[in-house]
């Protein structure tokens, strides 16, 4: 393909200082079309079912929201339809809450038991709301008080996930490493637990997952070097259960004889030692930041595993096991179950952490046990949960960086003039670092079977760099700058039909949709932009009914609850920040389109249109 | 100048009675007056300093060889890349780490400043580099870290990727006297705190 430099010009701004404009859109000419690189096994076969997340993954809706995905199935969908397309025009803010600081908001607020919960970004402040009272007076607050320095080893702002209810405990992670129990009557600690050390680049920004009387938690890290594990805890006392490194030899990684993966490629010993050079293995990233899944109904744990380091590929030559992929594992010990690797080799930063979404989906003529992952390489992957296999892998996104996926092999076909050179600039390569989507999460509607994508649409230029590994600094050796996919919409929400494999609707968005979406029984779908606007649009038809401009941009996850009376709540936090708004949120200058690891080049214009904020927000119907 | 001195010495007394009432004996309102205009005891790095009599430029001996010295900022910029000061800063924009090409420095901008940074660290997630990194490199990185902001080395961006042509630090771009009201201020009560104005 022919590769065309964008236009880069340097401009003054009203404030008079040399700022960056954003770069002209890769041509639509440059990626490839679905038809031509989206793969299946078996053609649609709707008639074989409707598609539903099992009941014990997804129990009927008791309008709580006690954890980040809603449910273990994760399709972070509220049965409740007091709202719908016809009265949303109504739907008004009822309270706003500062959380008191002003840095990227990425968690989903917490109800249970008339209680919301909200976790903030670093200092990680959990605050307790009685929604019973007007005006959800403060029940308590926590302040975990994580060591400053943490903030020095976050690498994309200092975000935090969220956290979740289970068993009279508010379960969370702060940024220096700590996984934290909280007695939801008092907001006292029930316990307390050390997993991390910032000295080596690790902190914690996921939300953990509780299920089966055990806390799953995870590392970040990967852009420092750090080697990425998942980890259990008991849920009473937070002592350590098992942990599972995702790098190095299988009795780190709990590779044993139970290991099954469905590829050949995934199969031989040791292949978390033998994939890498000798002992890169051992700061070789694969971190679990993004989203774990417990799976009720099969008794399993699926997780992503982050990017290798460093992000210059010519310096770790090799699949680089176990990165960038995706395990199976047997919840009560870790030991591993299957594994899968989206991005062998990775050299674009594709993390393969993103969401999962458990569904009893029909393929192939029957109902298959799926899970549906939307990963940052830009391919919504349809996986048989039971035992690995990819039956599906379809775009959804720009794509340009592979030519498909390879359904005999599982692996992805290279396009060899996207693959990063030492000292030579790639241009246009599409998705983006931070993906076609980032770990910004999808909902799932069981009544119109779509799965709703918050993503993005950004391509970049990239050129490797040698880089030497010190510990507790950054270990990326890449120089990167973005730029807006074909059409120049840096975001966009789609609708996606698993079972068709293709888009039903399409939302184009100015900014990459960095919040999660939320679907409801009236059929509308919620979601925030970066530039602050938090909008309702018809699941049906993506047709934009409703939209509230609030302080900040939104990259949280919204949430729809039961109040006390009885009645649809809509909450979501807003304050912008993250990768993608640490142009606002971090002291960072758009006159470095590398800065914030080259998201800066394509968004040095969002300051602009909002600044720095932090605040819930919740929302009804007059009543 | 009667004013002045009135004031420097209220601020004095203020300062130092409470350091009194907690029970650090020994010092009396002239202890701390006297060791006012401090020599050279460390670099400092606020601008405010009790008084209005501004002491705060302190001039670290060793900070003198990497003025008007093209080398060095040449080689700092290298090890900022080798160090992996650019993971955290970037090209100077900042992404982990604050930006450097600005003219805000929460820690100081003066060449002994940033090189006292780098050498103790800083709370909110700046290493410690002190003892890590030999001292004359430390120096050379502050080179090239104070060239990231100078207006020759801006003009010298070409695109989206600043700082690659950074321009010696001239002596005359450290030599304030503490702050100062910024160019550009058309009126200055500042000086004058007591009094009616006419």
């Amino acid at each position: 393909m022919k590769t065309s430099l964008a236009t880069v010009a340097l401009v003054l701004s009203s404030g008079g200082a040399l700022a960056q404009s954003v770069p002209e859109p890769v041509p639509a000419n440059e990626i490839f079309t679905a038809e031509q690189i989206g793969r299946a096994l078996s053609k649609p076969t709707p008639e074989a079912g409707k598609t539903v997340a099992s009941e014990r993954n997804a129990p009927p809706d008791d309008g709580q929201w006690t954890m980040p995905s809603k449910n273990y199935a994760s399709t972070r969908y509220s049965s409740l339809n007091e709202l719908t397309p016809a009265n949303v025009k109504q739907l008004q803010p009822l309270l706003s809450f500062s959380l008191g600081v002003n840095k990227g908001q990425e968690a989903a607020p917490i109800v249970a038991d008339n209680t919301m919960y909200v976790v903030t970004a670093y200092p990680n402040y959990v605050y307790a709301l009685d929604l019973t009272q007007p005006g959800a007076p403060l029940k308590w607050k926590f302040a975990p008080r994580p060591v400053p320095a943490s903030q020095g080893v976050a690498c994309c702002d200092v975000v935090n996930r969220g956290g979740s209810v289970d068993k009279g405990k508010y379960i969370f992670n702060t940024l220096d490493g700590q996984t934290i129990a909280l007695d939801v009557k008092t907001g006292k600690p029930l316990w307390r637990t050390r997993l991390g050390n910032i000295n080596v680049g690790e902190s914690i920004t996921m939300a953990p997952v509780v299920a089966d009387g055990k806390v799953y938690v995870g590392n970040s890290g990967g852009e420092l070097g750090v080697r990425g594990w998942v980890a259990a805890l008991d849920e009473d006392s937070g002592k350590l259960a098992w942990k599972a490194f995702n790098t190095g030899p299988d009795k780190e990684v709990l590779i044993g004889g139970g290991f099954k993966p469905y590829y050949a490629s995934a199969r031989g010993t040791d292949l978390g030692v033998k994939t890498w050079p000798p002992d890169a293995w051992k700061i070789g990233g694969g971190n679990m930041w993004g989203w774990m899944t417990y799976d009720a109904e099969l008794h399993s744990l699926y997780h992503g595993t982050g990017n290798p380091g460093p992000w210059n590929a010519d310096q770790r030559p090799g699949d680089n096991k176990w990165t960038a992929g995706i395990f199976a594992r047997d919840p009560g010990n870790g030991t591993a179950r299957w594994f899968y690797q989206f991005t062998p080799h990775d050299e674009h930063d594709y993390d393969g952490i993103n969401e999962q979404i458990l569904l009893d989906m029909p393929f192939g003529g029957s109902m298959r046990k799926v899970l549906v992952h939307l990963d940052r390489n830009g391919y919504v992957y349809v996986i048989d949960r039971t035992n690995g296999q990819v039956l599906s892998a379809d775009p959804f996104g720009p794509v340009n960086s592979t030519k498909g996926v390879d359904l005999q092999t599982g692996r992805p076909i290279l396009n060899p003039e996207k693959q990063t050179k030492l000292g030579e600039t790639v241009h246009n390569i599409c998705p983006t670092a931070s993906g076609a989507k980032d770990w910004q999460p999808s909902s799932f509607s069981p009544q119109t079977g779509l799965i709703y994508i918050p993503h993005e649409n950004i391509c970049m230029d990239w050129m490797n760099e040698q880089v030497n590994y010190i510990a507790g600094t950054p270990y990326v050796g890449a120089l990167v700058h973005m730029k807006p996919g074909p059409g120049g919409n840096r975001g966009a929400v789609t609708a996606w039909d698993p079972v068709q494999r293709k888009p039903v609707w399409s939302i184009k968005e100015n900014f990459p949709v960095w919040s999660g979406t939320v679907v409801t029984g009236g059929d509308l779908v919620f979601y925030g932009t970066m530039d602050g606007w938090f909008k309702a649009a018809n699941a049906r038809t993506g047709e934009i009914l409703w939209k509230y401009k609030v302080d900040s941009g939104i990259i949280g996850q919204p949430i729809s609850y039961k109040g006390p009376d009885g009645h649809q709540y809509i909450a979501v936090l807003s304050g912008v920040g993250g990768w993608s708004g640490a142009i606002v949120s971090g002291p960072v200058d758009p006159r470095d389109g590398s800065a914030a690891l080259g998201f800066v080049n394509t968004m040095s214009d969002l300051p602009k249109y909002t600044t720095a904020g932090g605040t819930l927000y919740v929302f009804a119907l007059p009543h | 100048m009667s004013s002045r001195f009135l004031t420097s010495w209220m601020i004095a007394v203020a300062v130092a009675s409470p350091l009194a009432g907690c029970g650090h004996g020994g010092h009396s309102g002239e202890a701390v007056a006297a060791a006012g205009p401090a020599g050279n005891e460390g670099v400092i790095d606020s601008a405010l300093e009790p008084g209005l009599n501004h002491t705060a430029v302190t001039t670290d001996p060793r900070a003198a060889a990497y003025y008007d010295n093209a080398a060095a900022v040449t080689q700092g910029k290298r090890l900022f890349s080798q160090y992996n000061c650019s993971g955290c800063h970037s090209s100077g924009g900042g992404g982990m780490g604050p930006s450097l090409m600005d003219s805000e420095w929460i820690y100081g901008g003066r060449l002994e400043q940033i090189h006292q940074t780098l050498v103790e660290g800083r709370p909110n997630g700046m290493p410690s580099w002190g003892g890590k990194i030999p001292d004359k490199q430390l120096w050379e990185i502050s080179a090239y870290v104070r060239s990231l902001s100078l207006p020759q080395t801006l003009a010298a961006q070409t695109g989206p990727t600043p700082s690659q042509t950074p321009a010696p630090v001239p002596r005359s771009a450290d030599q304030d006297t503490g702050w100062a009201p910024p160019p550009g201020t058309t009126n200055d009560y500042g000086a004058t705190l007591l009094g009616p104005h006419q």
